[in-house]
């Protein structure tokens, strides 16, 4: 009986490694490809479509982290709520044509981005190869690993340590839905009458009005 | 602790700097803003891989936190966007220079 709970557990925990392994690394191939895609692909929609691929792997990651409520939000607030938004302004807008390409501000901007981008991410990287990954004093904030659900230490946690931020984003939440409502609403004006953006813009400008 | 958490971070990294990257070659405001969010994204696994590093639950409330702010940006930014597109429908980035001086 004995040896032969020996000879199970590594096996169960070996098995346990392999699959975090095996949810890291599709996570990480989503993360990867879709923020790729966001960069790269010319329709807007396209991008939106694949921002929801990296919203699923960082979800997964989430999840292979075991912060299951914040996987659950992620789905439902970013993949469910903000892409959806994002959607909804790119085909109420109509401005899901291609990217006009013939006029180039800066000359070299693009290799330049790259360039700043690679050294970024080398930064980063040799930043966090100098000193150790994490130091500091453990379950400052709470226990991780108490006893309980993640969903009940997290709601513990942010009903009594962090309750005045917490009542603070409602206050934020507030401003935001209102400052939006007051940012969409359309000015009503007489008709034929020009807003002065549009006086300055139509005669001889770089917009195609005309051409449309 | 399966998969040790440099690699989550070297992951956040690198979707960091794919979102940076983007932000800076791309003309389109709505997608630049879609780069944000990838940057977002990069910090919150930041957050949660320190969270589990650290056995502190402190990382997994400021994701909380992160996730309201970053929906309440997204309302306003595209509003804000929505405003620019009513008036100038071709616009780009380099197009919304009206605050020049």
């Amino acid at each position: 009986m004995r040896a032969l709970l020996t000879a199970s557990t590594p096996a169960s925990v070996h098995l346990a490694h392999a699959s975090a392994w095996a949810v890291f690394a599709a996570g990480a191939v989503l993360i990867l490809s879709g923020a790729i895609g966001v960069v790269l692909l010319r329709n807007p929609v396209h991008s939106a479509l694949m921002l929801v691929v990296t919203l699923f792997g960082v979800a997964l990651e989430f999840i292979d982290q075991s912060a299951d409520f914040l996987a659950a939000v992620q789905i439902i607030v970013y993949a469910g709520a903000v892409v959806i938004l994002f959607l909804f302004v790119i085909m109420f807008l109509g401005v899901d044509r291609k990217e006009r390409f013939k006029r180039e501000p800066f000359r070299g901007q693009k290799p330049l981005a790259v360039i700043l981008g690679l050294i970024t991410l080398a930064e980063i990287l040799i930043l966090s190869r100098v000193g150790n990954w994490a130091t500091g004093q453990h379950s400052v904030a709470g226990d991780l690993y108490g006893p309980g659900t993640n969903i009940q230490k997290l709601g513990q946690s942010i009903y009594t340590r962090y309750l005045l931020p917490f009542e603070m984003t409602s206050a934020l939440l507030v401003i935001a839905v209102v400052a939006t409502v007051v940012l969409a609403r359309q000015q009503s004006r007489a008709p034929g009458e020009l807003t002065k953006d549009e006086q300055t813009v139509l005669p001889g400008s770089d917009v195609e009005v005309a051409g449309r | 602790m399966t998969v040790p958490g440099a690699w989550y971070l070297v992951l956040a990294a690198v979707l960091f700097g794919i979102g940076a990257t983007g932000l800076l070659v791309r003309r389109n405001v709505l997608v630049m803003f879609m780069c944000v969010e990838l940057m977002l994204n990069a910090v919150s696994l930041t957050f949660v891989t320190f969270a589990r590093m650290l056995g502190d639950i402190g990382g997994q409330a400021s994701v909380f936190f992160v996730l309201v702010v970053a929906a309440a940006e997204v309302v306003v930014g595209l509003g804000i966007i929505v405003a620019i597109f009513r008036r100038r429908p071709e616009a780009t980035a380099d197009d919304l220079h009206m605050l020049k001086g």
